[in-house]
């Protein structure tokens, strides 16, 4: 067994772990075990941080170039803004609607790999891992603005049927989870929008074209677009609530599409 | 005589019945006056909160007194007896007793604990005893009902550790609003609930207070009190964008807030999540208003849910409090026992006889040379004074027999001759607050 494989699954089982003791925190209020599933996934963060690192360094390439090495690196990046979400807002429920997304997206990027492969010309190129970077970068706030989303919805329902249970005593407040929402697009959105102008960059080095119209491109633009709407929804007439938490949800399976059906084009 | 209580409650019955059968306090004199009409019932007190409606009264007939009591309540507010009945229940003796005591120290409130309910049951038995429904009994029954649940309240953790609706209300607004420490509240109408849960909401943190009632003084007035600002009635709705809390209590027969007007809010608050609590019964606010987007109404119902929450902690308290009452059921039903007529002249005449002898005997034993047959008639003449002296009271007693002032008689004899070592806590049992 390579270290790699050795880091992979232990990053497996820690991201298990904290996502069982986050689902655990749905079920009952103990202190003592937020605190140990915020810790459980700390270092789970760290030994996935590590692992891929360590096969960027390997590699001499950035483990962004095929569907399981992007998938771990999403899981990352996911899990990475969570963590500072939940820092900044204190909302551990967050967790159990967030960490099992990144522990799913880590398990079926089962078969990593680990020795270093001829890339195609077409990814050596700086532009390439910015706007992949940037790209994965916002695609996790809005993974983190679904998580929100599916729990605002969840406790705007609980209000309306006056259902007062356990779960409805976890979530946070409507307004905390709006907040967080509107923090991830903020930044989500501009990082996808520089994300986007840079992998035209790229697009124009590789294919001598600034928009070629491929599948790609135009799904990104489409989700670029829903989120602009979104934004500017917000800011100008007050698309909050259950209509901005509806979009971010429509917004979020764009993307998941996008990325599942996509990403086998330009790893060629 | 006999203490029954006939009633609904927010565990009986539901706020749309509990609604139409609230009494108003503004003319309680009516329903209070038809009360003690009522044929075998002696003396009532009616307490009507948004949470309960309740009658206590004195009656020699149990069955009868709590068969006129529950159709008085139908035919009062003009409800079907049939579809009212089910929601209602009574108690007599030792089981109304109980009740009532636990009612006074909120255990049988919707928030366990929660201290609005003595001074609910205080104001209502004020109105009785201004209008003199009630009478002897019923006085010192809910006198000392006060000081059972001033008891529980010192004696146990129940009311430090309790929430009250109130509380319910601010726990219930931060899973909405969040922090509420940028939040304006608007209060419309006044009423103790209304003003506490502002009270706590300003407690919270919250920033701004609106207040607002037909009255504009007493808006003033509040509004001073908390800091916020007086808006007229006629025009509380153009400021009602500016509220994030709203909290409605005003004696209003119908809804002063509709779906129309929160949509016109919302839209101007631009779907900022706007926080309704309904305290008033009859409603204040369309329960529509609930349905419109970033709009969220509860009423005190509501508010049970999150207390639910709570029950378990406090139940330990409770227990303790229960032992408390139970304590004093059976000093308060040994002395409502007392007012009957009967063993009452037995004690009366007990107590004559026990002096008689006792003077006889030291008249006896002291006296040297007693003429043979001086015993006998002093025996004689003592105890045909002590008959001439009781007639009169006791053939008053027994002809009163079936009245209402006869306990009045009772419980003045019994205090005059000192019949029994009565605890003397009339003064410390006063209406004090």
């Amino acid at each position: 067994m390579t270290l790699i494989h050795l880091f992979f699954i232990l990053t497996v089982v820690l991201y298990g772990c904290a996502t069982a003791a986050y689902l655990a925190c749905l079920l009952r209020t103990s202190p003592l075990l937020t605190r140990w599933a915020g810790r459980i996934l700390i270092v789970g963060f760290t030994t996935h941080l590590l692992s891929t690192i360590h096969l960027a360094v390997n590699m001499k390439y950035l483990p962004l170039t095929n569907m399981q090495e992007s998938l771990s690196f999403f899981s990352l990046a996911v899990v990475g803004s969570f963590i500072f979400f939940e820092r900044r807002y204190k909302v551990t429920t967050l967790g159990s609607f967030v960490v099992p997304v990144a522990l799913i997206m880590l398990t079926a990027s089962s078969s990593l790999h680990a020795e270093a492969r001829q890339l195609p010309p077409i990814l050596q190129s700086n532009w390439f891992w910015f706007h992949a970077l940037l790209a994965f970068a916002s695609y996790a706030c809005f993974t983190i603005a679904a998580g929100v989303a599916v729990m605002y919805l969840i406790q705007r329902y609980f209000l309306k049927t006056k259902h007062f249970g356990a779960l409805f005593q976890r979530l946070p407040s409507l307004e905390t989870m709006d907040d967080i929402s509107y923090r991830c697009l903020t930044v989500g959105w501009p990082l996808l929008t520089v994300a986007i102008i840079s992998g035209s960059i790229w697009s124009d080095q590789a294919m001598g074209s600034y928009w070629v119209w491929d599948r790609k491109q135009t799904w990104s633009l489409i989700i670029w677009v829903i989120y602009a709407a979104l934004l500017h929804g917000r800011i100008t007439i007050g698309w909050r609530g259950k209509r901005a938490a509806i979009l971010s949800i429509i917004g979020f399976i764009v993307v998941l599409f996008t990325f599942f059906s996509m990403k086998h084009s330009i790893t060629w | 005589m006999n203490i029954v209580v006939v009633g609904l409650s927010h565990k009986t019955a539901t706020v749309k019945i509990r609604e139409k059968v609230a009494f108003s306090p503004n003319k309680i004199e009516k329903p209070l006056g038809e009360l003690i009409a009522l044929d075998g019932i002696i003396e009532g007190v009616i307490v009507s909160t948004c949470n309960r409606v309740e009658i206590y009264a004195t009656t020699r007939d149990i069955a009868g007194g709590i068969a006129r009591i529950k159709r008085f309540m139908a035919e009062y507010h003009h409800l079907i007896f049939e579809e009212l009945e089910p929601h209602l229940y009574s108690y007599h003796a030792e089981d109304a007793i109980r009740h009532v005591f636990r009612v006074a120290s909120s255990l049988d409130s919707m928030v366990v604990g929660e201290p609005q309910i003595l001074g609910q049951i205080k104001t209502s038995y004020g109105y009785a005893a201004e209008f003199k429904s009630s009478g002897i009994i019923l006085n010192r029954f809910l006198h000392k009902a006060f000081s059972v649940a001033k008891r529980v309240r010192t004696e146990t953790k129940i009311a430090t550790s309790a929430v009250s609706v109130a509380f319910a209300a601010v726990e219930l607004a931060k899973k909405v609003l969040g922090d509420l420490s940028d939040k304006t509240v608007m209060l419309i109408g006044a009423g103790e609930m209304c003003e506490l849960a502002a009270k706590h909401f300003i407690n919270s943190g919250a920033k701004g207070m609106m207040v607002t009632n037909r009255t504009f003084e007493r808006a003033e007035r509040l509004a001073e009190e908390f800091g916020g600002e007086a808006v007229p009635f006629e025009s509380f709705l153009e400021h009602l964008h500016l509220a994030d809390i709203v909290l409605s209590s005003t004696g209003a027969p119908h809804c002063i807030i509709g779906p129309k007007d929160v949509e016109e809010v919302v839209k101007r608050r631009r779907f900022k999540p706007i926080f309704f609590i309904d305290i008033a019964v009859p409603r204040d606010i369309d329960p529509k208003v609930d349905g419109v987007e970033s709009a969220y109404l509860f009423t005190v119902d509501d508010l049970q849910e999150i207390v639910q929450a709570n029950l378990v902690q406090r139940s330990l308290e409770a227990e303790k409090a229960e032992e408390i009452i139970n304590q004093e059921i059976g000093q308060f039903y040994k002395w409502l026992s007392t007012l009957e007529v009967t063993p009452t002249i037995v004690s009366l005449r007990n107590h004559f006889d026990e002096i008689r002898r006792a003077e006889l005997e030291k008249t006896v034993s002291g006296w040297k040379d007693l003429p043979p047959d001086a015993e006998k008639r002093l025996e004689t003449l003592t105890l045909a004074m002590m008959n001439k002296l009781l007639h009169s009271p006791t053939t008053l007693l027994k002809q009163t027999g079936q009245g209402g002032r006869v306990d009045l008689y009772v419980d003045a004899l019994r205090q005059l001759f000192g019949l029994e070592a009565q605890r003397r806590d009339d003064e410390e049992l006063g209406l004090e607050e």
